[in-house]
């Protein structure tokens, strides 16, 4: 059989399910992507809090999820089933490992480092926002709630935009890992693939490029949604 | 979880034990990616239009892709080859410790050229005239005006680079290297007692990499006496003198 029927899609070809595996990798980025955007701007909030101890939880988080290694990260989540996932953060209310599939071990593993770095995109973002507008706000009497909901959050969007596209190519990188607990996504297919026929490299070649397409087209889908975000800033005042 | 302060103690110096084999790694591959990011990035910079087309497609290519796969393929797909079996480099390409440094420096090489033309870019233009109007030329234009000033721009960069390089060594654990996560599974493997276990461990990388970054720190602040304020005393020229030398 020669390796364009191994990686097509006829009867021994390991092409639709390749396919259906870059499909899940996507699926499992995405959902990392918004269980870190929630804990992101939870830790960001913390960060920039008037509160010590608030900020001391933030850093906290940010150092341990940064600087620990995503596998050791993965492996945590997965194996320490509901006593890792209790410790942080009770709002999912798993209990016992057995229960938790590979998938959302992986989305709320790769999600945990997907907040560390999400945090610091958000706080340097909230830091972008021109305190001259918040002023202004407040002197034309905003409250608290109506302030973040028309100043900051559309600022803070936009400029974190850039860093956000970071992040996601990070996390997309990061889910291959997910693989050691048996997610069939792109890279533990590819693995299975190159065992059972024995041709590593031409699946490994291919799971690579499979990769390579998705972290080209996410750059082209960041690019175009910060083009169309700097549309708004083109009239304002005093931007550049 | 109950705390049994004897097993963690007995984890953590079992686990410090393999701390060599991952320093090894990290400091094998950082080094090893830097000669080759060198070659890519004058291949991008100064290379003509050939040479840069690789130097970019070698970016986009090692920056695009998954580490995991990128080991994988060098560990299990190059073997597959009898040609590979048979050559000068199945010595080097049939040991998981060199093949691990291999993907390890190939893959940094893709980031550590990047930061390297970023910080070349940040070298004003006209530094570099004035250099060549004092009679610079070559490599002591480089030694003198280019390399420091870009050196301070890519050290924060650099810094994150390094980091992200600590924890990759983990992946090592995955063709067989028993550095500090190999080392922690096979004790789990015999205790069956996994949370302590990596928990231990992931306190070790936090602390290499604490220290990691203090150095970094260290090296920043030594290279930048320009953005300090001067004591009153010391003067000037002595202090530059310090850093160029």
């Amino acid at each position: 059989m020669s390796w364009i029927d191994l990686i097509g899609f006829g009867e021994h070809g390991r092409g639709a399910i390749l396919l259906w595996a870059t499909g899940m990798t996507l699926a499992v980025t995405a959902a990392s992507l918004g269980i870190g955007a929630l804990l992101g701007s939870i830790i960001a909030a913390a960060k920039l809090s008037a509160s010590r101890p608030a900020r001391w939880l933030g850093d906290a988080y940010t150092t341990v999820f940064r600087g620990a290694p995503e596998l050791l990260i993965i492996y945590l989540v997965y194996f320490g089933g509901s006593q890792a996932v209790t410790a942080v953060g009770q709002w999912l209310n798993y209990e016992g490992f057995l229960g938790l599939p590979s998938f959302l071990a992986g989305a709320i593993a790769v999600g945990l480092i997907s907040g560390a770095y999400q945090a610091e995109v958000y706080r340097g973002a909230y830091q972008a926002v021109s305190r001259g507008e918040l002023d202004a706000a407040r002197s034309i009497g905003m409250g608290t709630m109506l302030r973040f909901r028309r100043i900051l959050a559309p600022q803070i969007l936009r400029f974190s935009l850039p860093g956000l596209g970071n992040v996601w190519q990070l996390s997309l990188k990061d889910s291959t890992l997910v693989s050691v607990t048996g997610l069939a996504e792109l890279m533990r297919t590819s693995q299975i693939a190159a065992g059972s026929t024995k041709q590593y490299f031409l699946f490994f070649i291919v799971g690579g490029a499979l990769y390579l397409v998705l972290t080209t087209l996410s750059d082209r889908v960041f690019g175009f949604a910060e083009r169309r975000v700097a549309r708004s800033f083109r009239h304002s005042l005093g931007r550049h | 979880m109950d705390f049994d302060v004897a097993f963690l103690l007995s984890t953590f110096v079992k686990l410090v034990a393999a701390v060599p084999m991952t320093l090894g790694l990290f400091a094998c591959s950082v080094s090893l990616g830097a000669v080759f990011a060198l070659g890519i990035t004058y291949c991008r910079v100064s290379g003509g239009p050939l040479l840069s087309v690789f130097a970019r497609a070698y970016v986009f290519v090692f920056r695009g892709s998954p580490l995991l796969i990128q080991m994988f393929l060098i560990y299990y797909g190059l073997g597959q080859f009898p040609a590979v079996r048979h050559s000068l480099f199945w010595p080097v390409l049939r040991d998981p410790f060199s093949c691990a440094v291999l993907a390890l420096a190939l893959c940094t090489a893709g980031y550590q050229a990047e930061i390297m033309r970023g910080g070349l870019q940040a070298v004003p233009s006209r530094e570099i005239e004035a250099g060549r109007a004092a009679g610079m030329s070559g490599l002591l234009l480089f030694r003198r005006i280019i390399a420091p000033i870009a050196i301070r721009q890519a050290l924060p960069a650099y810094s994150t680079e390094i980091i992200l390089m600590v924890k990759s060594t983990a992946l090592a654990s995955l063709v067989t290297v028993w550095e500090v996560t190999g080392t922690a599974q096979r004790l789990i493997s015999q205790t069956y007692r996994t949370m302590e276990v990596f928990l231990v461990a992931t306190l070790i990388y936090l602390l290499i990499n604490f220290i990691i970054v203090r150095l970094m720190a260290l090296v920043e602040y030594r290279l930048s006496p320009h953005l300090r304020e001067r004591p009153v005393s010391a003067s000037n020229g002595g202090r530059q003198g310090e850093v160029h030398g």
